[in-house]
């Protein structure tokens, strides 16, 4: 079927290939996909869907129940729990993603490198990420944020140095396995750059392998962000972040009040609507040799 | 031959259907294919690759691959119907009742256990011999295939021991239990041709000693004819042609066997066509190369003239393929010198002109690994094109298409992607984007190994209407001594290393040889019936 297909002169266009991919996907992958596209939404467009703004205090009364007018009740200062969840999303997701893709940029392009050059300069970049690796990542950060001051700059670079050692890892090992493959080795024999090896021979075929990573990675470097809020030396106050609100309202879970739960449900539903995304892209990674 | 006919057969096979799942359709592999073995007989199943072959071969076992079905037939080994039980019923039968020897021995062993530990399992767990019996067994199937050392040989891992060595460890395995039948699923086609002749007497040795029936399978007929009683030739899973093989060997009766045949006689390059050789293009004089301590390449020295080929034969580990890479650039020379149209060639690719990488192209054994999967054939073939003649746009499509057409492909080709061409088109492209770069001289790395016959002979003949065309000059690395004597001008022989003898192609055929290349010579296996009996014969004598 698919022989006859591709004998067309015009291949099908990239939307209509990549909308049969999605229908195509599981449903597990689909749930995944609909749950991001959610969160996006929210996050896009935070100031048409939040009743209240970010910062206002909208209630003398701290730690007000849920009632018609504030849906989820107030935070600790009386500031409307709703809108700051809904904000939340915007800066907890917005973070992470820039620390996502700088972090994928350094490790990849990195590893990619160390794995084509090989000797002494792939030897010494390792062994420099295996030293950054052998430090607890958690303490690290909280090490260099005292050092430097929390400020969401230094959160981002050195959250994204720290991640980019993950990619580094993987993108170099995938990457040591396709430049051994005689096609690379006659993109050499041709006299063609190193740079572009990389970009047209090799990463095409790590594509798959360190997209997946990609997913995993943004997942934890949410959850990061949120344990450093949670710590209380991530995202400053008066900004409004899932991890920080969880911490700021746990008062109220040995009251019974649920609230605090609810900005933690909401990292956990992203996690897991991200990974469930990742292991179909993980599969159909590792089913690409069946396929041809 | 007629006292056979009256004894039950140990496999039937009777209009038996396979079909396997591609991209979501079912499409016939086998299709209504009946076969009978008696005991102590050998069925040789021939035919290109996907004809089948293997699935036939799998199938009486009663295994079937996954996403494979059976829709109809019957297989019966030894009345009992091994596709009308269950899966679970049918294991027991497997290593005990019939065996299977496959292509890849390094493959088919555990690396981590001995090669004993990996030969007496089945026999113990299932064939209910007491450890011991079983390792007594094995010595004695160690000493018939003519192994080293016998009593201690399975203390040995799989990386001790040699391909050939592991191959015939692999058919101890498949006797262990005394199996009626054993399947051989190409089992010398990996090896050299030196190593193919010993695990052949072996296998024929214990095929007679042992009086088992087996199935043969193999693309080489030169190979069939000297194990075989009979051989099935297969075409798109069915049986076109069964015959003893005297019979099918001498006047073969179907077209399609006859097509066979005939590609066995490889197109022929006449040296007279080229009459005078250019000036030498390219001349190494005592080379040598070395990985780390170890020496690859000694005192090469070696001359290839305008629009002349040059094979280069030898086993593997001999140094072929390094010397081929240390043409092209990839591998640097510990001494010597490298002329190149009578000036220094630089050692290193970075260190050439552009001009100069343009002129010398390789072309790599594997297309699979050698074409980028994710790249088109208008990339693949489009991107020298942009780098040596800076062509763009419609000029380099034209172009591209053009060289599709050189190498008997057409624009159709061109928006697919390597995964989406047969084994022969893909060599083809490869071939087409060597010829891109419009170079002198073609490093061509075992191009043809991977091929079928009929493929085979088809890129050959390509190759030398090429050279007559262009006059592009061929660096030929292979260890196919058929493949030699079709195309090249001159041969160079190769062993640890070293040149052993090199010349023209006929004076290097002609007696007297060189021992090494006696041995390489006498290795190659006749189109005829009884080739190996005279080397059994000579052997014992």
């Amino acid at each position: 079927m698919d022989q006859s297909l591709h004998s067309r002169p015009v291949d099908p266009g990239r939307m209509t290939r990549a909308l049969r991919l999605v229908r195509s996907a599981p449903l597990t992958a689909k749930i995944g996909m609909v749950v991001m596209a959610i969160y996006a939404f929210v996050a896009l467009f935070a100031p048409l869907l939040a009743p209240y703004g970010e910062v206002e205090v909208v209630s003398r009364v701290p730690f007000e129940a849920w009632g018609p007018e504030h849906l989820l009740g107030t935070d600790q200062l009386g500031r409307d729990f709703l809108s700051r969840l809904i904000y939340g999303a915007r800066n907890s997701i917005a973070i992470a993603l820039v620390t996502t893709v700088i972090s994928f940029t350094i490790g990849c392009l990195l590893g990619v490198f160390a794995a084509l050059v090989g000797g002494v300069v792939d030897q010494a970049i390792s062994r420099l990420v295996d030293a950054l690796m052998s430090v607890p990542d958690l303490i690290f950060t909280l090490m260099i944020l005292s050092i430097f001051g929390s400020s969401v700059l230094n959160l981002i670079l050195i959250i994204a140095v720290l991640t980019s050692t993950r990619f580094f890892r993987i993108s170099r090992a995938a990457a040591l396995n396709v430049a051994s493959l005689d096609f690379v080795e006659a993109a050499k024999a041709r006299g063609e750059g190193l740079l572009w090896i990389a970009v047209n021979e090799v990463f095409p075929n790590i594509l798959p392998l360190i997209l997946s990573e990609l997913g995993m990675r943004f997942c934890f470097i949410f959850l990061n962000i949120a344990a450093l809020s949670f710590l209380g030396v991530g995202l400053q106050p008066p900004t409004a972040e899932w991890g920080s609100m969880v911490r700021d309202n746990a008062a109220l879970i040995n009251m019974g009040d649920i609230t605090p739960l609810i900005p933690a449900a909401a990292i956990a539903f992203l996690a897991i609507a991200v990974n469930f995304v990742v292991d179909w892209l993980l599969n159909r990674a590792s089913g690409l040799s069946d396929e041809g | 031959m007629t006292g056979r006919e009256t004894i039950p057969p140990v496999v039937e096979m009777t209009d038996l259907r396979i079909e396997a799942k591609s991209n979501d359709q079912w499409s016939k592999i086998v299709n209504g294919v009946s076969l009978v073995i008696r005991p102590g007989e050998v069925l040789g199943l021939v035919g290109e690759s996907g004809a089948g072959k293997s699935t036939i071969g799998l199938a009486a076992l009663g295994y079937l691959r996954p996403g494979a079905r059976a829709t109809g037939g019957t297989v019966r080994l030894l009345d009992q119907d091994l596709l009308a039980i269950p899966e679970e019923e049918r294991r027991p039968f497997r290593g005990t009742r019939v065996a299977y020897v496959a292509q890849s021995a390094q493959a088919a062993f555990n690396p981590v256990h001995r090669v004993m530990d990996q030969i007496v399992m089945v026999a113990v767990e299932r064939g209910g011999m007491t450890r011991a019996e079983a390792e007594g067994r094995a010595v004695d199937l160690f000493r018939a295939l003519q192994l080293p050392e016998p009593e201690t040989f399975g203390r040995r891992f799989p990386h001790q021991v040699s391909g050939g060595q592991l191959q015939r460890a692999m058919v101890a395995m498949a006797m262990i239990c005394n199996p009626a039948l054993i399947v051989f699923d190409e089992p010398t086609t990996a090896l050299d041709v030196t190593t193919q002749v010993e695990v052949l007497i072996s296998i024929r040795k214990v095929i007679e000693n042992f009086g088992v029936a087996a199935i043969y399978i193999t693309h080489d007929l030169a190979v069939v004819a000297q194990i075989a009683h009979r051989v099935a030739v297969l075409r798109y899973g069915q049986v076109v042609e069964e015959a003893p093989i005297d019979r099918i060997m001498d006047c073969p009766q179907h077209p399609y066997t006859k097509s066979l045949w005939a590609v066995h006689e490889m197109p022929v390059a006449h040296a007279a066509d080229h009459g005078t050789k250019g000036a030498p293009l390219l001349s190494l004089t005592d080379v040598s190369a070395r990985y780390r301590d170890f020496e690859v390449l000694n005192g090469i020295d070696l001359t290839v003239g305008q629009g002349e080929t040059v094979a280069l034969v030898g086993e593997s580990g001999s140094g072929k393929s390094t010397l081929g890479r240390l043409i092209v650039g990839l591998k640097e020379p510990a001494g010597g010198q490298l002329l190149y149209d009578g000036k220094p060639l630089p050692h290193r690719v970075r260190r050439r002109s552009a001009e100069t990488l343009k002129q010398i192209q390789i072309i790599y054994q594997s297309a699979d690994t050698a074409l980028n999967p994710r790249q088109t054939v208008r990339k693949i073939i489009g991107r020298p094109l942009t780098l040596y003649h800076r062509l763009r746009g419609a000029r380099r499509e034209a172009r591209m298409q053009e060289l599709l057409r050189l190498v008997e492909l057409d624009e159709t080709h061109a928006g697919r992607l390597p995964g989406q061409l047969s084994g022969g088109q893909k060599q083809r492209v490869a071939i087409a984007r060597a010829l891109a770069a419009e170079p002198r001289l073609i490093v061509c790395d075992e191009i043809t190994s991977a091929l079928d016959k009929v493929v085979q002979a088809e890129v050959l003949r390509m190759l030398l209407r090429l050279q007559a065309r262009l006059g592009v000059s061929y660096l030929f690395i292979t260890h196919d001594i058929e493949v030699v004597r079709a195309i090249a001008d001159r041969v160079v022989v190769m062993q640890h290393g070293r040149i052993v003898e090199q010349g023209d192609k006929d004076r290097i055929f002609a007696p007297p040889h060189e021992p090494y290349t006696e041995t390489l010579l006498a290795s190659v296996p006749d189109m005829a019936v009884g080739w190996l009996d005279r080397i059994i014969a000579a052997r014992a004598a």
